[in-house]
């Protein structure tokens, strides 16, 4: 997993993001000295983050002998992001999760513990059993990047919409395709 | 007497009045529990006519579910489509709108003619308190009721957000009512492994969507009406 052509092989970045949503948990677990020694051991160099909607603010850092660390709040998209990361650290939203997953890039899940009614783990839970993705709360998180093995993980299959598309055909009484 | 008279008199319209009511809501609970029988079957006729359909999107993935699952249906079949979002979601409709646009100039269409985008006030934001909730779920509910008699959709396709609720409910109380047979068709969010959402839940216990499809084996297991299709994603 985890595909690098076309990129600087020296430059591995950490590609962080929290959708819309405001994952300050998140932001801050990720911008602590734990977890950045991890990353660097991990031989990543750089750490971009997406903070969307969240008040707590990154430091940026040049990254001489440590991450280069940079920040922005939103873009339109963040597929072109995804797509030169060697990692991502995504909150549980499922946008976030299958965009990555689609691209074959390797996925720590956190999940926001604060959110009501936080149905958002179960996704995450089931894909890492699956084993998809990692897991991790903001406080395991730097325990998460130690132990973990990219190639362990297993490529995800998209799914298919032909079958829901069948039967509503078929419901409504068109022909089939 | 005249207050004697009086009283039979009120005492035979009260008792003929009992009686009428009782006989309404009897004949209206046999209508609603015909027209769940009859929603469960699919629909009796075999013919290619298009559909008028309503989709009701819901602030991200929902959206990206929904549009994943638009780009199977073959789209001269569901026609024309009526596209209703939140008053509060600026995105989805865009993307609706991206998606009619490229198939419009695929097909040298107009997309005024195939498709059309309205925004609807919420039942609830998200995090709001749940007695100020029942005034805003009772303006949002009228203001669906609007929508729903311009539309009267024949296919309503909804994946999970609360707006569909008002919706779904006004739709099957034109069922009952004769206005117009919708057939509702619900799938439930792939984010949901273990349990239904909210609006799930509520479509499911009362019988509500015509096909309620769940992506995830488990749920399937739990809901036993339900059908399982895999993940869509």
């Amino acid at each position: 997993m985890g595909d690098e052509e076309g990129v600087d092989k020296s430059r591995r970045v950490v590609f962080v993001t929290v959708g819309t949503t405001s994952f300050d948990a998140l932001v801050k677990a990720v911008d602590s000295e734990n977890v950045k020694k991890e990353l660097l051991v991990k031989g990543y160099t750089h750490l971009l983050i997406q903070m969307g909607r969240g008040s707590y603010v990154p430091t940026k850092s040049e990254g001489e002998g440590s991450l280069v660390v940079d920040y922005f709040t939103f873009s339109s998209s963040i597929a072109d992001h995804l797509r030169s990361a060697s990692l991502v650290i995504s909150h549980a939203g499922s946008g976030s999760i299958f965009e990555t997953l689609r691209l074959r890039k390797p996925l720590i899940v956190v999940v926001n513990e604060d959110l009501m009614d936080n149905h958002q783990s179960e996704l995450a839970d089931e894909l890492a059993n699956r084993k998809h993705l990692y897991c991790a709360s903001p406080q395991t998180l730097h325990q998460t990047i130690s132990d973990m093995d990219l190639n362990s993980l297993l490529p995800y299959t998209p799914g298919d919409a032909t079958p829901v598309a069948n039967h509503i055909n078929r419901f409504l009484g068109f022909p089939d395709d | 007497m005249e207050k004697g008279n009086g009283c039979c008199f009120s005492s035979v319209s009260s008792s003929a009045i009992l009686s009428s009511v009782a006989f309404v809501v009897i004949l209206i609970f046999v209508r609603v529990l015909y027209v769940i029988y009859c929603s469960g079957r699919p629909l009796n006729k075999r013919s290619s006519k298009p559909v008028s359909t309503l989709i009701i999107l819901g602030s991200g993935g929902h959206t990206a579910e929904m549009l994943n699952l638009l780009a199977m249906l073959q789209k001269d079949r569901f026609y024309p489509r009526f596209y209703i979002a939140a008053a509060t979601d600026n995105m989805s409709l865009q993307k609706a709108l991206l998606l009619e646009n490229s198939l419009a100039s695929e097909t040298g269409t107009v997309v005024a003619e195939t498709a059309q985008f309205m925004k609807v006030y919420r039942s609830r934001e998200v995090g709001q308190s749940y007695i100020t909730s029942v005034w805003t779920t009772l303006i949002a509910t009228v203001h669906a009721l609007w929508l729903m008699i311009k539309i009267r959709p024949e296919v309503i396709l909804c994946n999970g957000p609360g707006t569909c609720i008002p919706l779904c409910v006004i739709a099957f109380i034109f069922k009952v009512l004769g206005i117009r047979w919708s057939s509702i068709f619900y799938v439930e969010s792939i984010a949901r492994v273990r349990r239904l959402s909210l609006s799930g839940l509520l479509l499911y216990k009362l019988w509500m969507a015509d096909q309620l499809f769940v992506q995830w084996p488990q749920l399937k297991q739990q809901y036993p009406r339900a059908t399982y299709v895999g993940r869509l994603m």
